[in-house]
């Protein structure tokens, strides 16, 4: 057929010679290769101990977040779990209570809010409905389990830890 | 000569049961443990070379063939061809003539003196060797011409298949 | 029979028995850390330092895996399969001498558990044997793929038998000995057969590599297009005594190249050594060394097999068939010739 690009290369292939036909230099050659690669660096990383950087666009564990006192943003609208396509949110609102003014930002929160990290996705569109920008996929990797109960995640773990203790921690580490 | 007695015993009881059995395939890997038994009674009568060789060429190659050709066929009761009166009445003649012919040659063999072994290395490979090449060398390469004709035939055999498909 | 002599012998056949399944169980370890270091990787190291307690874990996983037998199946034949595998697989390394004659307590024992007139040939005739463990499996599986593997299996050690006995008849006009202790006693110092036979070596690795169903020949349990061959329906330890026979079957196969083509035990400046370290220990030393060159060998086994990719059945057959025979026997007539003209040429 007539090439209509005009840039098709015709391949020619010659009939092999003695040593190619042989096979065992090509054999050799290859078996050369293979040897310098046990000297090469490992491309392993050793997960658990070693993580490899996650790229800027990363989207892992959610985390619900606190303002700047400290408080929970989120304020149970619902938006997050309507958006999700995966149907992995539920929440129980609550309205709060006197008193309760240093733990949540707005008069109503979620006293319950469950993630069932089995069926979502990582698609991000949750962060994206919040109006209160109360939750993030910032985390690591969801861990393993051994149990469908134990994915579903709660408050327990999904808030954010609060500021003084993140400081106290990192003067820790310090 | 317990230790004949207990394998004569055993290869008769194998032999048997090739023929009574009724999966082929069964009846191979009796046949196989048959020579296998063959095998130690080489051993205990010192004639290293040929157990080894009964070994390999019988229990190594030709029952490997034989259960390779039964495995592609895969025979089973279903696929049994009908045996009909005659093909029996014609087996037992042969079977009979066949056991009139051992038994005739087994009497003349009684009468032969037992010549006691005198050379107890005579199975070794060295002396059957230096045998072969000398006091046999007609019969072995006269049976050496007749495998390279089965094999030339074979070959034949193969290659004409060949071209008419 | 004294006793001494009866202890001698056990004692040679245990520790000959323990460390067979201690270098096949390894073997695995080590194929996997071979694999990963020639695919830039670092390989098991879970299980202890280096994952070193990785073939522990992996007899523990095989042994605690439910035994299935399929219904279909010929339940005897199917048990009895991979019984003869690996036990067809031990019987290899009883005619091959690990070692010169050693003294122990003041008493001379030779490290090989019998020297039969016929060594050579009863290697063959075992390895020849090794197939009926396949077969059987195969058969008795009652499933098309396992019968293809067993038919590959069977066709595929018959046709490199013959290129095998072929290139052993060669070494043999070398020589003059089918007694593997003769043979590694004449490789005195560094007269290694290879040297004298580095077209026969090639033909008989090939070979090997062909009998042990190792890649590039692992056509019988092709997974591609058999799924596990022929041993498709075989779990846990059944399958595990599957692995062990190939991985005890490379070990003896790695032995006996060392033996017949690389010296055994013999290496340059052995006397010396020798000499001055008395009888024990120089022997030992020969140990070392051969079990140095079966270590290199089975390493080049798995070197192999990560590098080269399967063959294709036809162009196996091709192989074993068009090439190794007629090569085989061309080097029976080439090592024909060099005897007699050297013969002739000494006799001027």
């Amino acid at each position: 057929m007539e090439s209509l690009s005009g840039r098709k290369k015709v391949l020619e292939q010659k009939p092999m010679n003695f040593w190619e036909r042989m096979y065992l230099p090509a054999i050799f050659k290859g078996m050369a290769i293979t040897f310098s690669h046990m000297f090469k660096k490992k491309e392993t990383i050793h997960y658990p101990e070693q993580q490899r950087e996650f790229s800027e666009n990363w989207r892992g564990m959610h985390s619900l977040k606190r303002d700047e006192h400290g408080r929970e943003r989120c304020t149970a609208c619902g938006l997050c779990a309507l958006s999700c396509p995966a149907e992995a949110i539920t929440m129980i609102s609550a309205e709060r209570a006197k008193g309760e003014e240093h733990l949540y930002r707005e008069e109503k929160y979620a006293a319950v809010y469950e993630i069932n990290m089995l069926r979502c996705i990582f698609c991000g569109l949750c962060e994206e409905a919040c109006p209160k920008e109360a939750i993030y996929l910032d985390g690591p990797i969801v861990p393993s389990d051994y149990l469908r109960k134990d994915f579903i995640y709660g408050k327990d773990k999904l808030v954010e830890k609060p500021l003084k203790e993140i400081e106290a921690e990192k003067a820790m580490s310090r | 000569m317990s230790l004949f007695y207990v394998v004569a015993f055993l290869s008769i009881i194998f032999a048997l049961l090739v023929i009574f059995t009724k999966n082929p395939v069964h009846s191979v890997l009796y046949l196989i443990a048959t020579f296998f038994t063959f095998t130690i009674h080489y051993i205990i009568l010192n004639a290293q070379f040929l157990a080894v060789v009964n070994f390999i060429v019988y229990m190594g190659a030709i029952m490997v063939l034989f259960l390779f050709v039964l495995m592609l066929m895969n025979l089973n009761t279903d696929t049994e061809p009908m045996k009909s009166t005659l093909l029996k009445v014609v087996g037992a003649i042969a079977g009979g003539c066949l056991l009139v012919t051992l038994i005739g040659s087994m009497k003349t063999l009684s009468t032969a003196s037992t010549t006691a072994m005198d050379n107890t290395g005579i199975g070794l490979v060295e002396n059957l060797g230096k045998v072969l090449f000398s006091d046999f060398l007609l019969p072995f390469e006269l049976s050496s011409i007749l495998l390279l004709a089965a094999m030339v035939g074979a070959v034949l055999l193969a290659k004409k298949e060949n071209k008419t498909a | 029979m004294e006793l001494e002599f009866l202890i001698e012998k056990t004692a040679l056949v245990l520790v000959l028995f323990v460390l067979t399944l201690t270098i096949a169980a390894y073997s695995t370890w080590a194929e996997r850390k071979v694999a990963a270091w020639l695919q830039d990787r670092v390989g098991p190291n879970r299980a202890g330092p280096f994952g070193l307690l990785q073939p522990l874990a992996d007899g523990g996983k095989m042994f605690f895996k439910e035994e299935i037998i399929p219904s279909g199946a010929n339940k005897y034949l199917f048990i009895a399969g991979p019984s003869l595998a690996l036990l067809v697989s031990f019987l290899g390394t009883a005619v091959i001498p690990f070692g010169q004659n050693i003294e122990i307590f003041g008493r001379v024992v030779p490290l090989q558990v019998t020297d039969i007139n016929v060594g050579i040939l009863y290697i063959f005739g075992v390895v020849s044997l090794g197939v009926y463990g396949i077969m059987i499996g195969g058969w008795a599986s009652n499933n098309k793929y396992s019968l293809m593997g067993a038919i590959r299996g069977a066709s595929q050690n018959i046709s490199y038998e013959i290129a095998m006995g072929l290139s052993i008849i060669a070494l043999l006009m070398v020589t003059n000995t089918l007694s593997f202790k003769e043979i590694a006693a004449q490789q005195h110092g560094w007269h290694w057969n290879v040297l004298y036979q580095p077209l026969g070596f090639l033909i008989f690795l090939i070979c090997a590599f062909a009998e042990t169903n190792r890649v590039p020949f692992d056509l019988p349990e092709c997974e591609t297009e058999l799924i596990g061959g022929y041993q498709t329906e075989y779990s846990a330890f059944k399958m595990g005594a599957y692995m062990f026979a190939e991985y005890i079957n490379m070990f003896v196969s790695s032995v006996v190249m060392a033996v017949l083509y690389f010296g055994g035990y013999n290496y340059p400046g052995m006397d010396a050594v020798n000499q001055a370290l008395g009888p024990t220990w120089g022997p030992l030393i020969g140990v070392g060394v051969m079990f140095f060159k079966i270590i290199a060998f089975i390493f080049f086994f798995m070197w192999v097999r990560w590098t080269v990719p399967r063959f294709r059945y036809d162009q196996l057959m091709d192989l074993g068939w068009k090439v190794l025979i007629p090569l085989a026997i061309a080097n029976i007539v080439i090592t024909a010739i060099v005897i007699v003209g050297f013969d002739l040429f000494n006799k001027l």
